[in-house]
């Protein structure tokens, strides 16, 4: 396993894809957690369009504070965040096949569940990287912020930013793993992201608009991959769609725990569904 | 032991069997030629040898291990319907990948590139390889760490003439220092050139398994002389007349070369002028067409 990981992490962490995709990540959540929150709580100095109010600006200044870093590092999760790490594993799987380079690396040597095991263990290392670099980051955006507007500098508790690593830590896992999935049931990245991205992105929205109309259909909505991520983010904290200030995915449809267990438990679903299928199935491209 | 043993091993899809009931060995330290048409079943047999698609029925054996095993893999190296690399790696960083993979060092990698000659280009990106480089490298691949078996599918597609050589040549070194390969193709120059024996399959099946002089037959003798009775008379006294016939105009002996200056005296001193004597030998291709042939309308 060591030597199939040692070999996925020299791939994938000289493949372009990934540094795009976390660059991109990396400048959306500093772009949405900072850049614009602060634009917007300047313009009630009439340097930019649309002023708070008082209250808001208040709550706008709140959430740029290093104080709520753990918070601003998952709220972007449930919806875009989940949606990059999602294409990151759909295309890290999926392009194996049109490569050919899973039927060269599973004619290596190592077993196929070892092999695939070590591109998903360079992905969670990809991906603690990622986390940590966004906290990082946050912390960082925070406490410029606080110095220029001469706030006094709270940083985080360590039970809190431990919460918020976890959580992000989690909830991208399920996304990274559902992209694994899809890019090792279609054998390849285009419709896998195609799929993941049309599910997280719009079903499971439209799903929940239409459980607000049919009753019954509240039971399904309430267990999906995308509610179970934003429910976990609104438990820490962050604000939630219907929120003037909230961010797209975020809910508190099911408590913390539940989102916890139910992250898991899709997180341990997809992995199991792929190694399966990738251990069983016959190799043709 | 042989090194491959399979045994009735059969893939069907559906209805189709697009391997039926092969048998066939390749012994240690051999070429074996694994010769078929396109969509004989060629592919399919070596990617059941690495375990990379699963037999309906019937059993095979590499190196002493079930197909697919991890201890037979490490002493494996394959190339099966052409090369698969990482685009945006180097020719080099992708041998590192698979080093890492199979556990040999970065020493092992760059014996690969010389051996394949491609040392110089193995900086550049494996997007920009032609396709004859693409070729080179996978075969590079398929020999880090001096594996025990080769399995190359197809190994010289791509590559121009003088790649093509330099890829039999490298086969046969490769055998002479002991290791085995199993090779398909339907170049039939390059297998009667490399191969010690050949497997001939189509439509999935196996039709024979033999040396290739074996399977091009025993050589003959052509002979123009004028007048044809007189000279075939001659022939018939001394080869005998179960060994003579008259093909084109012409005199075929089922005799060798050795026999062609006893022959010419006798028909000049019999007063037959003699206008040509050369030996014939039957190709691979003659062979494999008639076979092939008789595979598919039998």
């Amino acid at each position: 396993m060591i030597a199939s990981l040692r070999a996925e992490l020299m791939r994938l962490g000289r493949w372009p894809t990934t540094w795009v995709l976390g660059g991109t990540w990396l400048l959306l959540n500093l772009t949405f957690g900072y850049v614009f929150n602060y634009l917007s709580y300047r313009s009630a100095d009439g340097t930019t369009v649309g002023p708070p109010t008082g209250a808001t600006k208040q709550i706008l200044l709140q959430e740029m504070m290093p104080a709520n870093a753990p918070v601003t590092l998952v709220q972007g999760l449930p919806m875009f965040g989940g949606a990059l790490v999602l294409i990151l594993g759909a295309v890290a799987v999926g392009s194996g096949y049109g490569w050919g380079t899973w039927k060269t690396v599973f004619t290596t040597g190592p077993r196929r569940i070892t092999g695939m095991g070590g591109t998903l263990g360079a992905l969670g290392v990809i991906l603690v990287g990622l986390v940590a670099a966004t906290f990082v980051l946050d912390l960082a955006a925070s406490y410029t912020v606080a110095a220029v507007e001469s706030q006094s500098v709270t940083w985080p508790g360590f039970v809190d930013s431990v919460q918020g690593l976890g959580a992000a830590l989690l909830i991208c896992g399920m996304w990274l793993a559902a992209g694994v999935l899809l890019g090792t049931l279609t054998r390849g990245p285009a419709l896998a992201v195609g799929l993941g991205l049309v599910w997280s992105l719009v079903v499971e929205n439209l799903l929940r608009g239409v459980a607000n109309m049919l009753g019954p259909l509240e039971a399904v909505t309430d267990v999906l991959p995308g509610t179970a991520a934003g429910s976990l983010a609104g438990a820490l904290g962050a604000l939630t769609q219907g929120d003037p200030n909230g961010t797209p995915g975020v809910t508190t449809t099911i408590t913390g725990t539940a989102a916890v267990a139910l992250l898991g438990a899709y997180l341990i679903a997809f992995l199991v569904a792929s190694l399966t299928l990738t251990a069983r199935r016959d190799v043709t491209s | 032991m042989n090194i491959v043993e399979t045994h009735e091993l059969t893939k069907r899809y559906g209805d189709l069997a697009a391997v039926d009931h092969v048998s066939l060995t390749v012994r240690r330290g051999e070429v074996y030629g694994f010769l078929g048409p396109n969509g004989a079943g060629k592919t399919t047999t070596l990617r059941m040898l690495l375990g990379l698609v699963r037999a309906t029925s019937g059993r095979a054996t590499v190196l002493g291990q079930p197909p697919g095993a991890p201890t037979g893999l490490a002493r494996i190296g394959a190339l099966v319907e052409g090369p698969g690399f990482y685009p945006y790696l180097s020719g080099r960083a992708n041998l590192r990948v698979l080093a890492r993979y199979g556990r040999h060092d970065d020493v092992a990698v760059e014996a690969a590139l010389e051996l394949v000659d491609l040392t110089d280009r193995a900086s550049d990106r494996y997007k920009s390889y032609s396709l004859g480089m693409k070729q080179r490298l996978g075969v590079a691949a398929a020999l880090l760490g001096q594996p025990d078996l080769l399995i190359l599918d197809e190994p010289t597609n791509g590559l121009d003439p003088a790649g093509m050589a330099d890829m039999r040549d490298l086969i046969r070194t490769l055998a002479d220092h002991g290791q085995t390969v199993l090779l398909s193709s339907h170049l039939l120059g390059e297998v009667q050139q490399i191969c010690d024996r050949v497997g001939v399959i189509s439509a999935g099946r196996l039709l024979t398994e033999s040396t290739v002089a074996e399977l091009r037959g025993e050589a003959s003798l052509l002979i123009r002389a004028d007048p044809l009775p007189a000279a075939r008379s001659v022939a018939e006294r001394i080869v005998g007349s179960a060994q003579v016939s008259t093909v084109d105009g012409m005199l075929r002996l089922a005799t060798g070369g050795e026999r062609a200056a006893e022959l010419t005296r006798a028909l000049v001193l019999a007063d037959v002028a003699v206008l040509e004597v050369r030996p014939e030998e039957r190709t691979l291709e003659d062979a494999f067409f008639e076979m092939t042939h008789e595979g598919a309308t039998s």
